[in-house]
């Protein structure tokens, strides 16, 4: 039935839409706080995952997994703001963003060096179970509804991070204006460290739900790329902006896939949300919620 | 108390703030040369001298933002030279800057909060919790603020962002937020540039009030003389970065070097 079907890609799009937004998170808080652009954040999520199925495998325990994948994640994160980035303070934009392009490359050949490069899987706790969950005519994954849970959950969170604690409106202060910031007596240096710290945590998150969903190999860093489709819909420095832009690129990719694919033989699914970013760039460079100073990035 | 008595004593207490033989170079141009004042506690202390004299290079200096690449900048004795500015705004030194630099996104409220940062001590647990020690500190911290708001008379205004304010109002703002870190010295960098003759007013008022009834010492940095002369106990001069002159206003308009460089040939005391 036409309807059903349609609701069928809907839903899926909005569960995979939140999955991407915990990923685009990622990037919008380093963006937000840092004014850096981390073009290796899938390669962030790909090194979580990696990690997590490793750990899972050999401990048969999950969530061992993914405490071990967010503690290495944390760990690697405010050594890189530490190490490789806080150097480049004060430079051109664009040596930062050769810096994230080189780890990321970096990332690619050394983790499925050391762990090798087959794929793996991330075995769920068995309560979560594998029988897909009917929601009235919609049959879902219990991956899905497990990642867009978190999703939901660590967006919520880090939302009201930013707008409640002071920690999270002392981070605003620092992505607004540096210098002032610091004569308030804000430790600049350690917000950065901090807004690094979350991004891993938000990879590591999105390492393990995507993983388990499609498997772990250096295939999970291409998840990384839909992430610029997502954030420039949005708007590079705006969480809500991660969210509605990750649902907008979820929903249209399922659509591309539901009804372009059987006529053009598959793979719209792919570049389906990159036109939309084209488009994005053209009407509103800046995304929805973003600010519009943007524009000269 | 006349004004001569309360200079007198205030001059007999030790400086809270002292500038010794301070420069500052950058590339071939001298900002700063050889400069040395003192500020009294509890004084306002003006620094005049024409656009380009090493006024703003020298706050810069004194709030952490530039490193003196000789000379010694000290606190209540203690020297800060070569603190960060987050250190030197622990310490007790705020200021606001020349063109005005509200976090726009924010209301007045969080910007005033957010010149609370240096005396929050919750941790990031708690805080995030608001629970606890955390949520008694939240509640006392914003009672400061709404100290000040009230002082400053900004009731109306506390849920704004501050973005949609008037240049006077996100002015007054600004010194309520460097107001909000209780500081010991308050550096205002040109708080009238640009304002009406109105607004001119009551912010002279409020840095009286801010040193009268709060106690903090004020240097301050502005070009219009009147106020200048009218508010200030001591004024300093700068001319291409070099002290050309010091004392009471009353001195300084006498002080011929002073008059030639910055207040005119033909007579003192005048607006420029």
């Amino acid at each position: 039935m036409e309807w059903e079907f349609t609701l069928l890609l809907l839903v899926n799009g909005i569960l995979i839409g939140l999955m991407y937004a915990l990923i685009a998170l990622g990037f919008v808080l380093v963006y937000k706080a840092t004014d850096a652009i981390n073009f290796a954040q899938g390669e962030f999520v790909m090194s979580a995952g990696i990690i997590a199925a490793v750990v899972v495998a050999a401990s048969t325990s999950f969530f061992l997994g993914v405490v071990v994948a967010l503690a290495a994640m944390v760990l690697f994160s405010f050594l890189l703001e530490r190490v490789m980035l806080r150097p480049l303070l004060g430079r051109p934009i664009v040596a930062v963003i050769m810096a994230t392009i080189g780890l990321a490359a970096l990332l690619r050949g050394l983790l499925p060096l050391v762990f090798g490069a087959g794929t793996r899987p991330i075995s769920l706790p068995e309560f979560i179970g594998e029988e897909p969950i009917a929601l009235g005519p919609v049959m879902l994954q219990p991956v899905q509804l497990v990642g867009a849970g978190v999703s939901i959950l660590f967006l919520a969170g880090f939302s009201w991070f930013f707008l409640k604690s002071r920690m999270g409106i002392a981070m605003r202060a620092v992505a607004d204006n540096q210098q002032v910031a610091m004569a308030m007596g804000i430790n600049v240096e350690r917000y950065f460290a901090l807004a690094w710290a979350m991004a891993g945590i938000v990879s590591a998150l999105g390492g393990v739900v995507w993983g388990s969903m499609l498997g772990v190999d250096v295939h999970l860093a291409l998840v990384g790329l839909k992430v610029f489709p997502v954030v420039i819909l949005g708007g590079l420095d705006s969480i809500i902006g991660a969210v509605v832009g990750g649902l907008i690129i979820g929903i249209v990719e399922n659509l591309a896939a539901g009804y372009i694919d059987p006529y053009v033989g598959g793979g719209t699914k792919d570049f389906a949300p990159y036109v939309v970013m084209i488009i994005a760039l053209m009407i509103r460079p800046y995304g929805i919620f973003g600010k519009r100073k943007i524009e000269r990035v | 108390m006349s004004a001569a008595e309360s200079l007198a004593d205030r001059a007999a207490a030790s400086p809270i703030l002292t500038v010794q033989g301070v420069s500052k170079k950058f590339g071939g141009v001298t900002a700063v040369q050889d400069v040395s004042l003192e500020v009294p506690r509890g004084a306002i202390v003006s620094v005049i001298g024409p656009n380009g004299a090493g006024k703003t290079s020298l706050l810069n200096m004194v709030s952490g933002f530039y490193r003196p690449d000789t000379g010694v900048i000290a606190l209540e004795g203690d020297a800060i030279t070569t603190l960060r500015p987050s250190q030197i705004a622990a310490r007790g030194i705020a200021r606001t800057f020349q063109n005005i630099a509200l976090f726009s996104g924010l209301t007045v409220l969080d910007n005033l909060m957010l010149g609370r940062h240096v005396h929050m001590r919750a941790g990031v647990l708690s805080s995030a919790l608001y629970w606890g020690p955390a949520r008694k500190e939240e509640i006392a911290h914003r009672e400061r603020c709404e100290e000040i708001i009230e002082f400053l008379k900004l009731q109306d205004l506390r849920k704004q962002q501050t973005g949609a304010l008037s240049y006077g109002l996100r002015k007054r703002v600004e010194l309520g937020r460097a107001l909000a870190l209780e500081p010991k010295v308050l550096l205002l960098d040109e708080p009238m540039g640009g304002m009406n003759q109105d607004e001119k007013e009551d912010m002279a008022r409020h840095v009286l009030d801010v040193n009268i009834e709060r106690g903090v010492t004020v240097v301050l940095i502005e070009h219009d003389m009147g106020v200048v002369m009218d508010i200030s106990d001591r004024v300093f001069v700068l001319d291409r970065g070099r002290r050309i002159g010091g004392g009471t206003p009353e001195e300084v308009q006498r002080t011929p070097a002073v008059i030639q460089a910055y207040l005119g040939t033909s007579k003192g005391g005048g607006q420029t």
